[in-house]
C-alpha cells in the first residue's frame, strides 16, 4: 500500500480544505492527525498527575517518617531532603534532576554491565558510557525513548513534590495531639504501633489543607513537562499555533499561538476550579466530627 | 586568564556589557560563578520591580474584593481567579504571543514583546493577584475592636483606612507576604524559558546555568551554583522583610509579635 499521507479525514468532506466554508474548515482543521496528537497530550498531563500524585505522596510519607525517626542518620536524611527543595527555584530542580537522574542510571548500568571499561566516564565535556549501558539502548524504538523521557519526568516531579509533601506531612504529624500518642504508650504500644495505629490515621485531617494546596501547585507545575523534553500540551500548542504557509499544509493560517495558549489557560482554570470544589467537599467530609474549629462550626451549623 | 579578567568580561554580560561571545570550551568554575551571578541581575530586576508595583495593585484588589460594590467585587475576584488558577508558565506564553500580535497589528507597544517589559507586566499582574488574596484574608481578620475604636475617635473613610485598617492589614499579612516575595523571585527564573527571547544571550541566572549544563553535560556544577545564589537571595529577602516586620509590630509587647517563618517555596 502506497497511499499518499492524508491527514486523518474524520469527515468525508475534508478532502479539499481550500473549498470549505468557515465552520466546516474548522471542523476539518481541528480533527487533523496533529490535532489528535494535541488532544492526546492532555491525556499525558492527566497521566502525569495520576502517577505523580501517589508517588510524591509516598516519597513525602517516607521523608516525614524518616524525619521523625529515632535513628539520627535516618532523621538527617529525611530532614535534609525536605529542607533542600526550599529556598531554590523548583524549575532549577526540574532541569537538574532530569540530567542527573539520566546520568545516574547510565552510570549504574555502566558499572554493572561493563566492569572492565577503563576509560574515564567524564571526558572533558562528554559523558561516555559503554554502548550496552545506554538508556534506552541506541537501537530501541522511538516509543521507548519517549516513554523513558516521560518516566524520568515523572520521577523528577515525584522527587520535588515528595519533598513538599514530606514537609506538609511532617507538620501534620506534629499537629496530632500529643496526649493521643501518650495514651498509646500508656496502653503499652510500641513506637511502631503508635505510629501506624494512632498517628497515621489521625494526621490526614491536618494534612489535607496543605495537600490540597500542593495538588493545586502540582496541576500548575505540569506545563513544566515541556522543559523536560516531553511532547506535552505546551509543545503542541507552539507547534500547531505557529503560522503555516500553503506550501506545507492544507490548512494555512497565520500566527495562532495566542489562541492555543488561551485554550490552555482556560483548560487549567477549569481544572483548578473543579479541583477546588472537590477538595472543599472532601474537607467538609473529613472535618465531620473532628475536634477542630471546622468540625465545631459544622456541629453548630447542623444542631 | 585570571578570574578577575573573567569577572571584568562577564560580570555584566547579562546586560550586554563586556565580552560578547559566551565561553565555548574549557569552562572554568570562575566563568560559571560569574555568568550565573551576572544573570541574577535580571532575577533581582524582575522580582524587585514586580514586588513594588504589585504591592499597590494588590492593595487595590484586596479592597475591591472586600468592597460592597458588586461590580468591583466581581472584577477583583475574577482577576485573582484568573492569575491564581492558571500556571504562570502558560501566562507567560499567552502574554508573549498576545504582545507579539499587538505589535504586529498596531505597531505600538513593541517594548512589551521584549522580556524586560513584557515579562515584568505578567509578573506584576501575577504577584498582584497572589498578594491581593493574602491582603484580602488579612483585611478580613482586622480586629473588629480596632475599627470600632477608630470610629469612636471620629475617624472615617481615608484616615481610618490609612491609620488603622491598612497598618493592621499589613501587619497580619506580612508573614504570608514574605513567602509570596520569595515565591516571586523564584518565579522570575521562568521568564526566559517561556517564549520571551533572550536577545544576544542576555539571560537570567537559570538561562546561563542551563547553558553551562547543556554545554558541559554536567549538571552537578552550574545548578548548585545557581542554588547557592538563590539561597543567598532568599536569606536577603527574609532579613529585609524581617526588619519591616519588626517595624510593623513595634507597638506590640515582645511575646505577641509574630515571628517570620521561612516556609517552603511552592511554584505556581
Amino acid at each position: 500500500m502506497n497511499t499518499p499521507y492524508r491527514r486523518s479525514a474524520i469527515f468525508s468532506y475534508c478532502t479539499d480544505p481550500a473549498a470549505l466554508d468557515t465552520a466546516r474548515w474548522f471542523a476539518c482543521y481541528l480533527t487533523t492527525g496533529k490535532h489528535m496528537g494535541f488532544y492526546v497530550s492532555f491525556g499525558t498531563v492527566l497521566l502525569l498527575l495520576a502517577i505523580t500524585a501517589p508517588t510524591a505522596l509516598a516519597f513525602g510519607f517516607a521523608a516525614a517518617g524518616a524525619a521523625r525517626s529515632a535513628l539520627a542518620p535516618l532523621r538527617w536524611i529525611g530532614k535534609t531532603y525536605i529542607a533542600i527543595v526550599r529556598g531554590v527555584p523548583d524549575i532549577a530542580f526540574f532541569l537538574f534532576f532530569v540530567i542527573a537522574l539520566d546520568q545516574g542510571f547510565e552510570w549504574l548500568r555502566h558499572k554493572v554491565k561493563c566492569p572492565d571499561w577503563d576509560e574515564p566516564i567524564r571526558q572533558g565535556n562528554d559523558f561516555v558510557v559503554c554502548t550496552a549501558a545506554k538508556l534506552p539502548l541506541g537501537n530501541a524504538p522511538q516509543w521507548m525513548h519517549e516513554t523513558y523521557g516521560f518516566l524520568l519526568a515523572v520521577l523528577t516531579f515525584a522527587i520535588v513534590f515528595g519533598a513538599f509533601a514530606g514537609n506538609v506531612l511532617f507538620g501534620a504529624m506534629r499537629a496530632v495531639p500529643e496526649a493521643q500518642l501518650e495514651t498509646g504508650s500508656a496502653y503499652g504500644m510500641t513506637r511502631r504501633q503508635i505510629f501506624w495505629r494512632i498517628l497515621v490515621p489521625q494526621m490526614w485531617v491536618y494534612a489535607l489543607p496543605g495537600l490540597s494546596n500542593l495538588w493545586m501547585v502540582l496541576i500548575k507545575a505540569t506545563p513544566l513537562l515541556f522543559l523536560l523534553g516531553v511532547e506535552d500540551i505546551v509543545y503542541w500548542a507552539r507547534e500547531l499555533g505557529g503560522s503555516k504557509t500553503p506550501r506545507f499544509t492544507d490548512y494555512p493560517h497565520g500566527d495562532w499561538r495566542m489562541w492555543y495558549f488561551l485554550a490552555l489557560l482556560i483548560f487549567y482554570l477549569a481544572f483548578t476550579r473543579v479541583s477546588e470544589i472537590v477538595l472543599d467537599r472532601l474537607m467538609k467530609r473529613l472535618t465531620h466530627g473532628q475536634a477542630t474549629t471546622g468540625g465545631e462550626a459544622q456541629r453548630k451549623a447542623t444542631s | 586568564m585570571s578570574c578577575w579578567d573573567t569577572i571584568a568580561d562577564y560580570g555584566l554580560r547579562s546586560l550586554g556589557i563586556g565580552e560578547r561571545l559566551l565561553p565555548r570550551e574549557d569552562f572554568t568554575l570562575c566563568q560559571q560563578f560569574t555568568l550565573i551571578g551576572s544573570g541574577m541581575l535580571w532575577n533581582i530586576y524582575f522580582g524587585t520591580l514586580a514586588l513594588i508595583t504589585g504591592f499597590f495593585l494588590a492593595t487595590a484588589v484586596a479592597l475591591g474584593k472586600a468592597s460592597r460594590n458588586r461590580v468591583l467585587r466581581k472584577l477583583s475576584e475574577w482577576f485573582i481567579f484568573v492569575f491564581r488558577g492558571s500556571p504562570l508558565f502558560i501566562q507567560f506564553f499567552f502574554a508573549y504571543f498576545l504582545f507579539l500580535l499587538l505589535k504586529q497589528s498596531t505597531g505600538m507597544f513593541s517594548a512589551l514583546s521584549y522580556a524586560w517589559a513584557g515579562a515584568l507586566v505578567v509578573l506584576f499582574l501575577n504577584t498582584a493577584a497572589y498578594t491581593g488574596e493574602i491582603f484580602y484574608g488579612a483585611l478580613q481578620s482586622v480586629p473588629k475592636g480596632d475599627v470600632e475604636a477608630a470610629d469612636a475617635y471620629g475617624m472615617s473613610g481615608w484616615s481610618r483606612f490609612r491609620r488603622v485598617i491598612w497598618p493592621t492589614m499589613l501587619r497580619l499579612a506580612w508573614p504570608a507576604y514574605t513567602n509570596e516575595a520569595i515565591f516571586l523571585f523564584h518565579a522570575t527564573t521562568l521568564v526566559f524559558f517561556s517564549g520571551f527571547p533572550a536577545l544576544q544571550q542576555k539571560g537570567d541566572a537559570l538561562y546561563y546555568a542551563s547553558y553551562f549544563a547543556d554545554k558541559t553535560f554536567n549538571p552537578f556544577v552550574p545548578y548548585p551554583i545557581l542554588a547557592g545564589y538563590f539561597i543567598l537571595l532568599t536569606l536577603l529577602i527574609v532579613s529585609i522583610f524581617g526588619l519591616i516586620n519588626r517595624r510593623l509590630n513595634r507597638h506590640l509587647p515582645q511575646d505577641r509579635r509574630p515571628r517570620l517563618k521561612f516556609r517552603p517555596n511552592l511554584l505556581r
